[in-house]
């Protein structure tokens, strides 16, 4: 009987441990959706260029006039915003289940580590399509945001870390083979998000 | 062999464990992040800090925030060392 009180002393202290540390609300199914997302918008992407008469898989060097930079701007940022809405749903309604705050000091040092590599990243981003450097801008992407999930990763669930390091390595590859670009940015924010998702998901959820 | 009474009485509450968890884990916390962590109310988290403050485990910092005043606890060496001590006797009574 007294060795189970002490079990539950000790498992009440390492869960107010956690619990005051670090951010666990944070829903598989956000990775999930996240990743569902990023895929759609990847083959939307695609059938622009279609449209526009490239054949992505030919793997010749396409030209990219303005308009369609421009729209592939647009795009990209309409992808980053759904993401991140339909993953805070899923994500707030994990905290409210779980009777958590959702904004407290920790969701602040959590986003205030996450976002600073990914500002960063940002600007990088938007630097190389303003001197038309097109094909690195996925690889960087890739890398940044990367970076931005390992820098988190102290504040959040721990396995964020390893799904950081996998964009990273995926960044890093797509650097040496320029122009799949789309393919790379499609297994790395799709696939891996869903992946992952799914393994967080059956893990806390 | 460790008996039950070298545990620190100090830590015997629910409310006292989970302030000291709460704090070797961060820096400055405020009355109301720690209520809402631990689930207290005020009266509870009062008193009971206040026992820590005197026992050197923890020390207070009140200050005023704009014209609201804001209490925030942070652990002291004696405290981290004292709490240390307590979890690692708690773990030997368990036989690990």
């Amino acid at each position: 009987m007294e060795s189970k009180n002490y079990q539950e002393e000790l498992a009440h202290i390492r869960q107010m441990m956690e619990r005051s540390s670090r951010f666990i609300s944070l829903s598989g199914l956000s990775g999930v959706i996240a990743g569902i997302v990023a895929l759609i918008g990847s083959v939307y992407v695609y059938f622009i260029f279609q449209r526009e008469g490239i054949n992505y898989f030919d793997g010749e060097r396409n030209i990219y006039t303005p308009a369609l930079a421009q729209e592939l701007f647009f795009v990209a940022l309409v992808i980053l915003v759904l993401a991140i809405f339909s993953g805070y749903i899923f994500t707030a309604r994990k905290s409210k289940k779980k009777n958590l705050k959702i904004w407290d000091s920790i969701t602040k040092k959590l986003l205030f580590n996450f976002v600073i590599p990914l500002v960063a990243g940002g600007f990088f981003c938007i630097a190389l399509w303003y001197h038309h450097y097109f094909p690195l801008i996925a690889p960087s992407m890739l890398i940044f945001y990367g970076l931005a999930l390992i820098n988190a990763e102290r504040y959040t669930l721990s396995d964020v870390k390893y799904l950081g390091i996998c964009e990273v390595i995926l960044g890093i590859i797509a650097l040496f083979w320029l122009g799949w670009g789309l393919i790379f940015w499609a297994v790395g924010f799709g696939f891996l998000h869903i992946f992952y998702g799914i393994l967080m998901y059956r893990k806390y959820d | 062999m460790l008996n039950i009474n070298q545990l620190n009485k100090e830590f015997e509450s629910r409310v006292r464990l989970g302030i000291m968890s709460v704090l070797m884990v961060n820096d400055w916390v405020d009355f109301t992040e720690m209520k809402n962590l631990l689930n207290a109310t005020d009266g509870n988290l009062a008193s009971h800090s206040t026992a820590l403050e005197k026992a050197e485990y923890i020390e207070v910092k009140k200050e005023f925030v704009g014209k609201k005043p804001k209490t925030s606890y942070r652990v002291t060496q004696k405290g981290r060392d004292a709490f240390t001590e307590h979890i690692n006797n708690l773990e030997k009574l368990l036989g690990r």
